[in-house]
């Protein structure tokens, strides 16, 4: 499982997975996976005003992995990969997951250290992120 | 209702600081503009934290009009505790927002009496405006302008690429 933020202009803030063997995949497929965010994101010329355009949704299923995205109003992307074989993630908990996501990025966001746009460095984030991604795997 | 008063000496003391710190250059002119940029600055992180927490439950924007409406109501009653008394736009990326009673300028006085000093006080909020359009992805010049205390105007104007 592994989980991506990236910022407005697509480079990565923050890269996490567990486990770290095999790691390379997860960084590719992240990148595939931000053209269709891309995809996502423009076709909202419609007027859906309602809290699900923050969420994306599972973007593709291929054979070992599921592909969730969500995007904030300032355009920073979150993107998790899970395992397909991992069925007992339901919808409700990936979308708390983003939510914890987007809570924590909120307070790196406001921490007066960070300067938007530089790599998240921070350990409280970091170890947020840990307790997430062991209760998910 | 004490918490008003909080920011706004915060405010006056920043700007304060802020020229004190500069008031040893020998070059008069350089020496404001470089403090206006200085406020200006650090209106413009704030505003970027602060759109990142006040977005966090909103849905997507349609376009910049929805964006400077939620920026005249949303977060003009947040940080000022009102909203903006009128909006106009040319449709073409200008935008002129407008206070009547401008929280940080009411003290001063209702009238003409020190003008000259109110655009230093206004620099964080310009600040602070560019900062949350910046973090929504519009880059833009604000600019402010006062005739009458406590009124005052905030030119917006988006930067198309």
């Amino acid at each position: 499982a592994e989980i991506c933020i990236t910022s407005m202009d697509n480079y990565p803030l923050y890269i996490r997975s567990i486990p770290t063997q095999g790691e390379l995949k997860f960084h590719y497929t992240v990148h595939t996976s931000l053209d269709v965010v891309e995809e996502k994101i423009s076709g909202v010329g419609k007027a859906l005003a309602d809290q699900r355009e923050l969420y994306l949704g599972l973007l593709y299923p291929t054979e070992d992995y599921k592909v969730y995205g969500y995007v904030t109003n300032s355009k920073v992307k979150f993107v998790i990969v899970v395992d397909s074989s991992n069925t007992s993630l339901r919808d409700n908990e990936i979308r708390s997951m983003f939510r914890k996501l987007h809570n924590s990025f909120t307070d790196v966001m406001c921490n007066p250290f960070y300067n938007p746009g530089d790599p998240i460095q921070s350990k409280a984030f970091d170890s947020i992120v840990s307790t997430m991604m062991v209760q998910a795997c | 209702m004490a918490d008003d008063a909080l920011f706004e000496f915060l405010h006056m003391e920043i700007v304060a600081h802020v020229y004190k710190e500069q008031a040893t250059w020998e070059d008069i002119d350089k020496e404001r503009v470089t403090c206006v940029s200085t406020l200006e600055l650090m209106g413009f992180r704030v505003g970027q934290g602060l759109i990142e927490r006040f977005t966090k439950d909103c849905p997507t924007f349609k376009d910049d009009l929805d964006i400077m409406k939620f920026l005249c109501k949303d977060l003009w009653s947040t940080i000022f505790k009102k909203q903006i008394d009128n909006l106009r736009t040319n449709h073409q990326g200008t935008y002129v927002l407008q206070d009547n009673t401008f929280a940080l300028l009411t003290q001063f006085s209702s009238g003409k009496q020190y003008l000259e000093e109110a655009p230093k006080y206004l620099a964080f909020s310009c600040g602070l405006i560019r900062g949350a359009l910046s973090n929504l992805g519009l880059e833009s010049v604000v600019t402010a302008e006062v005739s009458l205390m406590p009124s005052c105007k905030f030119q917006v104007v988006i930067q198309k690429l």
